[in-house]
């Protein structure tokens, strides 16, 4: 069909990192903690138009020991915050975690005696997307970014933090 | 205008009706917090005011008395609608619960209890209904602290 066949049944040397990291980055499947309206946005980036399964990120999974990346969209309150702790707890390393929208990323407009602000507070955060809610292809772009990030580390680097 | 609902009120409990308005045909009366249930008692039983809509309360500081109760009331049968208020002194922050008249007051109470601190005398299991377990303070009083947190987790860094 393509170019491969020229090689026949031969042999490609890589370094682990970038064969490791290139399955990582196109198969993430994520967790969506969805808690506000920002859940709106993060659906029509999985819909059709957007269609985040061009980037290989389309399978959520609702446990979070089969998730890589955990999505946290919406306002996190302090009432809330040891149920997010758990859930990022919950799932296996490598994990990445996405800040989704200005209240995940800074409690936003909500600052007050209920909100924590910002989830970094929490968890560690990988990428934050602003917006309010941000639009689809500003979490496409987030997406890529992480991507990015995904392939410059290690297979060392994945210990706990 | 007349009101039919407010003057009936005030020939019926001349002593603990304080105040009334009425704007556009909102119609409100202020009662004693003493005569809060009978009033609402009265509102349920002879005037047929058979949903509480709402129940909810203020703070005015540094005014006294400090809080005010507001409840609002319909009648499915009549379509009359009612807004019952009453002082409430910080000293003394608790009035009689109305869940004996309408059970869904249960639930507004306790979140008045929960975000103001009045407390319902009679009520049958009031505790916190938004907080968490652990809060101290009524966060919406206007002397609760803009900043205060109270995380249930040690925050990162």
């Amino acid at each position: 069909m393509g170019l491969e066949t020229l090689f026949g049944h031969s042999y490609l040397t890589t370094r682990l990192d970038e064969a490791v990291n290139w399955a990582r980055k196109y198969s993430f499947f994520n967790y969506p903690f969805v808690t506000a309206c920002c859940g709106m946005e993060f659906m029509s980036t999985f819909a059709s138009t957007y269609d985040i399964s061009r980037f290989g990120a389309e399978y959520p999974r609702f446990s979070p020991r089969q998730a890589d990346v955990l999505f946290v969209v919406g306002t996190v309150n302090e009432k809330l915050a040891p149920v997010l702790k758990r859930v990022y707890d919950q799932m296996c390393e490598p994990k990445w975690v996405v800040s989704f929208g200005v209240c995940a990323t800074s409690g936003g407009f909500y600052d007050n005696y209920a909100t924590v602000q910002g989830v970094d507070r929490i968890i560690p955060v990988d990428i934050y997307i602003p917006g309010c809610p941000p639009r689809p292809e500003a979490v496409l772009d987030a997406l890529i970014k992480l991507q990015e990030k995904v392939s410059k580390e290690s297979v060392l680097d994945r210990k706990y933090r | 205008m007349t009101s039919y609902l407010l003057e009936t009120l005030k020939t019926r409990f001349p002593a603990a009706v304080l105040e009334t308005h009425a704007f556009r045909g909102d119609e409100t009366a202020v009662v004693k917090k003493e005569a809060w249930k009978e009033v609402a008692a009265y509102l349920k039983d002879e005037l047929g005011f058979d949903l509480l809509l709402d129940l909810t309360a203020a703070d005015y500081l540094p005014r006294e008395p400090r809080f005010e109760l507001v409840c609002h009331f319909y009648s499915t049968k009549h379509n009359y609608r009612l807004r019952l208020k009453c002082p409430v002194p910080a000293g003394d922050a608790s009035a009689d619960t109305l869940t004996g008249l309408w059970p869904g007051a249960d639930w507004f109470e306790r979140e008045a209890w929960d975000m103001f601190g009045i407390t319902f005398a009679g009520h049958p299991d009031l505790r916190r209904l938004l907080m968490y377990d652990g809060f101290e303070g009524h966060p919406l009083r206007k002397d609760y602290p803009l900043k205060k947190r109270q995380p249930r987790l040690p925050h990162r860094d």
